[in-house]
Order: structure tokens, then sequence, then C-alpha cells
């Protein structure tokens, strides 16, 4: 029987790894042949960062793709939707992440349509956190995957963040966290303009500032460029689903931090 | 040592048929069937163990017979689907060769197994405006022994069919109002209905492949929001 397998569980990544091993992102693999190659060589994703605001959480991410001192791509996304509540960011070697995004997107699906309900945010957070264990020999050869993942808890109702470690460590956190190369500066530019009940629109500023603010202290961060149209990502996760804060609206915050640096202040 | 008796072919496939068909006769049925705004499939249904599920963005599931059956098979389609839209692309997905894998695993249940499977099922697939060639609904009917057709506007399953169908056929006409398909879904199926009691939107499972959704274009209503369609608002 064609389409009959072996794996009766609920689980996508399972049923890859029992079923169709030559289709599962068997990261553990690419880490036996990572040790020939040059981490440089493959491209890395950067800054991203999430915050908790008034009305649920916010997941930002800059565009910029690095290998080496080189620029791999400069429109790259590194913030998904893994499901109508909840957001990954990713940050590390681009293809294990983006790849490790995808699986997650179908997993989160894939249980909803076998057990008729979706998973608990908690759950799904925990999923991640199995697949970056999953990955962790390949981490070790430096391909890791770092992300962030947060979500609009809908029996809570609130907004709710985890942070990763490359072997898989899930620690959920209360305000905001920032990872990747510029996810330091990003970091310390939260601390400074973060608060527990932003709304929507500040958090928006927020996230435009700390971007910016890695952006101009990490070479291997993006930023907004306004040359060629290419804004950060920018999504809010709120009781309605997923919105994303549109390419004008990023615009017009950048503008106001260029004129208020042209007028003599700083970020 | 002894010999078997010898039973002919036909008479093995006859009694596995009619073994088949006695466990399905006695299910309820379900319809699906075409309208304006995509595909509505309704279920006699008051329990909370649904006959009509979600497989992938465009496609749904309808089963009737045995539970256990028709739900693992249901499994074994969104494990099929996932793995390939996840190895190609989500529009890769497809009813007709999702239709066609189920026929096969049905199939050869039927002639390998001593048990056939007890269950019938519907594969509905609603058009995707974006591409030329995926517009058109799709909805294929699934039988016991494996045997596939494809039905242009409706189908019925289960128990009384003859009776659900030949209401279809008088009242069914293309691109109805949801509402009115709703209403000729509860019909169709009330004519199938043996309790006296007359059906209402309690006692209906009734979900939709919405064509306006983007993504997953699968959607279950609620009881209030089946009266509502009902009433026509």
């Amino acid at each position: 029987m064609p389409v009959q397998g072996n794996y009766q569980g609920s689980s996508f990544f399972e049923l890859l790894q029992v079923d169709h091993p030559q289709l599962a992102p068997d990261l553990s693999a690419w880490g036996e042949s990572a040790a020939a190659l040059r981490p440089e060589s493959v491209p890395h994703g950067t800054t991203v960062l999430t915050m908790k605001f008034g009305d649920g959480v916010l997941v930002a991410g800059d565009r910029l793709a690095t290998a080496g001192h080189s620029v791999a791509s400069r429109d790259v996304v590194k913030v998904f939707e893994t499901d109508p509540y909840s957001v990954m960011a990713i940050s590390g070697a681009a293809g294990p992440c983006i790849e490790m995004a995808r699986v997650l997107s179908v997993e989160l699906e894939h249980y909803e349509k076998l057990e008729g309900a979706p998973l608990e945010l908690e759950g799904k957070a925990n999923k991640l956190s199995q697949m970056i264990r999953a990955n962790l020999p390949a981490a070790m050869q430096g391909l890791a995957v770092v992300p962030l993942f947060a979500g609009f808890d809908t029996r809570r109702k609130t907004g709710r963040l985890w942070k990763f470690d490359i072997t898989g460590g899930r620690y959920e956190e209360g305000e905001f966290d920032a990872t990747g190369s510029g996810g330091l500066y990003a970091r310390e530019s939260l601390k400074h303009g973060w608060h527990a009940d932003l709304s929507r629109d500040d958090a928006v500023k927020v996230a435009v500032q700390a971007l910016t603010a890695a952006a101009e202290e990490d070479r291997a961060t993006g930023g907004v460029d306004l040359q060629r149209g290419i804004f950060p990502i920018i999504k809010v996760c709120d009781q309605n689903g997923h919105s994303d804060a549109s390419e004008e609206e990023i615009a017009a915050v950048y503008q106001s931090i260029l004129d208020a640096r042209a007028a003599g202040g700083n970020l | 040592m002894s010999m078997p008796f010898y039973v002919s072919p036909e008479q093995v496939m006859a009694d596995k048929a009619e073994f088949a068909r006695k466990g399905i006769s006695r299910g309820k049925s379900i319809v699906a069937l075409e309208h304006q705004g995509g595909v509505l499939m309704m279920a006699e249904n008051a329990t909370k163990l649904n006959k009509i599920g979600e497989i992938y963005d465009r496609l749904a599931y309808c089963g009737v017979g045995k539970f256990s059956e028709f739900d693992q098979l249901r499994k074994v389609g969104v494990r099929f689907a996932d793995t390939t839209g996840y190895a190609y692309s989500r529009e890769d997905v497809r009813g007709r060769s999702l239709a066609n894998a189920f026929s096969q695993v049905i199939g050869d249940v039927f002639t390998q197994q001593i048990k056939p499977l007890e269950l019938e099922i519907i594969v509905a697939e609603v058009g995707d405006d974006r591409y030329e060639d995926h517009k058109a609904n799709s909805l294929y009917r699934i039988k016991y022994d494996g045997f596939i057709s494809d039905h242009p506007g409706f189908v019925a399953i289960g128990g009384n069919v003859e009776e659900v169908e030949s209401v279809l056929e008088n009242d069914y006409r293309e691109a109805m109002p949801a509402g009115e398909a709703a209403q000729l879904g509860l019909r169709a199926l009330s004519a199938g209905a043996e309790r006296s009691s007359e059906l209402d939107a309690g006692g209906l499972e009734v979900c939709l492949l919405d064509r306006e959704r983007t993504g997953r274009k699968f959607c279950r209503l609620s009881a209030d929001e089946v009266q509502g369609m009902l009433d026509g608002s």
C-alpha cells in the first residue's frame, strides 16, 4: 500500500523520520559533512527580536543574510507565521533555520487536523525545542539554529515568548528578547524603549528603533534600506491572529528617526 | 492434510461486498454539493465524533460506515497530503491523486484481506480562482471495494442513499447560493433519515470548503451558524 506507512502518531516531524527519511530534515547528517564545510560559506541570518506589548506580541527581523564577510541576500525572510496564533523568527544558519520553520508550520497544522484541536502555545514551543535538540550535532559544527518563538495564548489571553539555546533549552521571557549577531544591541535598545503597556503602534516604533540600533552597531544586520525599498518584517500577533506592519508605517517610523538625528538628536 | 472447499472468486467477492454493504447501510447519510461559494458537506450526526474532516488547503473528507475505519483512513489521507505538500508545493496536493490513493488502499484491503473495510468516502476539492486549470470543484466517491467515481454537482453516501440522491437529482441546480444549498442538503438527508422526528441544526454536522478563504479553505460550522445558513441569513 503506497500511502500507508508505519508511523501512527500525530507528529509530522516524526512521520518524516520514520516513513520518509529521504524528506526528513536530518540535520545531524549535515553536521558530519559540515566538518569539511566552512561555516562562513553558508548564509547566516542575523538579528531578530520579539517583545510583549499591551495586546499581544510583536516579532521583527531584518532582511540581511551574510556568508562570512559577504552579503548572501539583502531580502531574506526570517520571520514566519507558523500557525494563526504563533510566529517564529530565526537566526543562525539560514538553510536549516528556514527548513525548521517550514517543518514546524506543517507540524502544527498536521497535529490540529489529526487530533481535531490545535496544540496549546506552550506545546508548540516545546515541539520546537525538540526539533532544535535534534539539530545539536549540526550546531556543534557551526550550523546552529537559534530561533525565537512567540504567540498569543488564546486560553490565557496574553502574548508569550520564548528563546532557545542550541541544545534545545527553552526559556520563557516575560518582556522581550533579541538574538543573532546584532541581538545584543537590539536588546540594549529595547531595554530603554520597552514598556509592558505599549500600544501596537508604539511597539512597532520601539522595534524599528531596536533594529536600527542593531544595524548601526553590527555590520551583519540590515536595518531599513530606503534606497532599495527593503524593510524589516514586523509581525504582530494578538487575539485576532496575525497582522503585518506595512512598509509605509515602517518607513514613516524610520523617517522620524532620521529627522530626529538631522535635528541633532540621537536614537 | 485436508483440502479446503473450493470457493469461486466471484463468490468470495460477492460475499465480501455483501458484508461491507450491510455495515454501511446501517449508517446515516452524508451529502456534498457544490454551490456558489464552494462545496458544502452535510452529515446527519449529533455526536462529537466527526464524519467530515479537513485534509488539506482545498481538500475535505467525508466517511460513513465503521467510525474507527474511516477515521483511520482520514488520517492516512492527512499524512499523504501533508507529505506531498512538504516534498513539493502546497498547490501540488490535488484531489484526484488523493482520491486515487484512497481507492488503491481500499481496493487492496478488499482483495487481499479477509474482512473488507466497511466504509464509503467522499473526497471533495474546491476550485482555486488563481489558477486557470484549478478552477473547477471536484467530488469523488470511493466505495468499500475501491471503486472510484467522480460526480459533478453533488454526491451522497451512506445508508438510504437512493432516497437522498433522488431529492438532490430533482432539486439541484448549478451555482446556487450557500443558504439554498444547505436547505437542499437538509431536505435530502431528511428523505433518507429513518427517524420520525425532524432533523434540525443541532443534529447536523456541516462543513464548508470556502472558495473565498485564502490558504486553508476548510471550516466547520457551529449549530448557530448552521441555523443561520438554513434561515438564509
